[in-house]
């Protein structure tokens, strides 16, 4: 898989592993209560694992297998966006989950990566090959 | 496919149909005087959702097609990781959420009608099966 792709992956890997880290102890506190103020993690649970797994997951992968030709017309520009939405997503995502203002500008960098992406992948969804779906 | 990924594929089909039905009854429970343990079933739902269908479904497609690993001899070939780690993250995975999806309503509805500590059996094998998945799929993202 591209360099990008692996990046994405790995990173999505590390917030699943944090993500089920705090939601396992949430869910520990919610059988025998130890720590009420866990709970202030509630939104980074959320965020990390919504976000930084499953989101970044599909991202990464979608870059890894969608079909390539119409990266062979801007090789050097596709290879920006793809690790500009990277970088803002989980930019992006440590600043949500850090909650306050913070959350606003972690937002908006995720709205950026969005659309970093989406300028990387637009031009790949063509109908490449022989499918007829 | 290997057998694994099958497993892993048919138990996510099977939460993703048992989670839109806890998320239907969550929502008939007042109108149709369903039991009131329904009412309290929100958490529940997106687990089931999330955990049992979305992420068991990644779990089950990962294992099956992200690229094949090959460690330098003389370790024995295991071009998927760990057979029995991954064994034992789907027994996690759904043994927790299992757990999880039995105890979790039904304590919110009457904290004294069952026992809290199944909660932290079921919060440290979802715990284990992700770090378990992260261990056996991380040496397979390979860039090229």
């Amino acid at each position: 898989m591209p360099r990008v792709s692996a990046w994405f992956v790995r990173a999505s890997l590390g917030h699943l592993v944090f993500g089920f880290s705090v939601g396992a102890l949430l869910l520990a506190d919610r059988g025998v209560p130890f720590a009420p103020g866990l709970w202030a993690l509630r939104g980074a649970h959320l965020e990390v694992l919504l976000v930084g797994w499953l989101v970044q997951l599909v991202m990464g992968v979608a870059i890894w297998i969608f079909p390539r030709f119409a990266l062979r017309r801007a090789p050097h520009r596709s290879a920006i966006t793809a690790w500009l939405a990277f970088g803002l997503l989980n930019g992006g995502v440590v600043l949500a989950a850090l909650g306050g203002l913070l959350a606003v500008a972690g937002r908006l960098a995720e709205i950026a990566a969005a659309a970093s992406f989406v300028a990387h992948l637009w031009g790949r969804v063509s109908p490449a090959g022989l499918s007829e779906i | 496919m290997p057998p694994l990924s099958r497993w892993y594929i048919k138990l996510a089909l099977v939460y993703f149909v048992a989670a839109l039905a806890v998320g239907a009854l969550q929502v008939l429970q007042a109108p149709l005087r369903l039991p009131a343990v329904l009412a309290v079933t929100g958490p529940t739902y997106v687990h089931m959702l999330v955990v049992g269908w979305i992420t068991q479904m990644i779990f089950g497609v990962a294992y099956w097609m992200f690229p094949k690993y090959a460690p330098p001899p003389p370790a024995p070939a295991a071009p998927r990781g760990s057979n029995a780690l991954a064994v034992a993250t789907l027994i996690l995975l759904n043994l927790g959420l299992l757990v999880r999806v039995v105890v979790e309503p039904v304590r919110a509805w009457r904290p004294e009608a069952l026992p809290g500590w199944p909660l932290i059996v079921a919060a440290l094998a979802q715990w284990l099966a992700a770090v378990g998945f992260a261990i056996n799929t991380w040496p397979r993202v390979k860039e090229k």
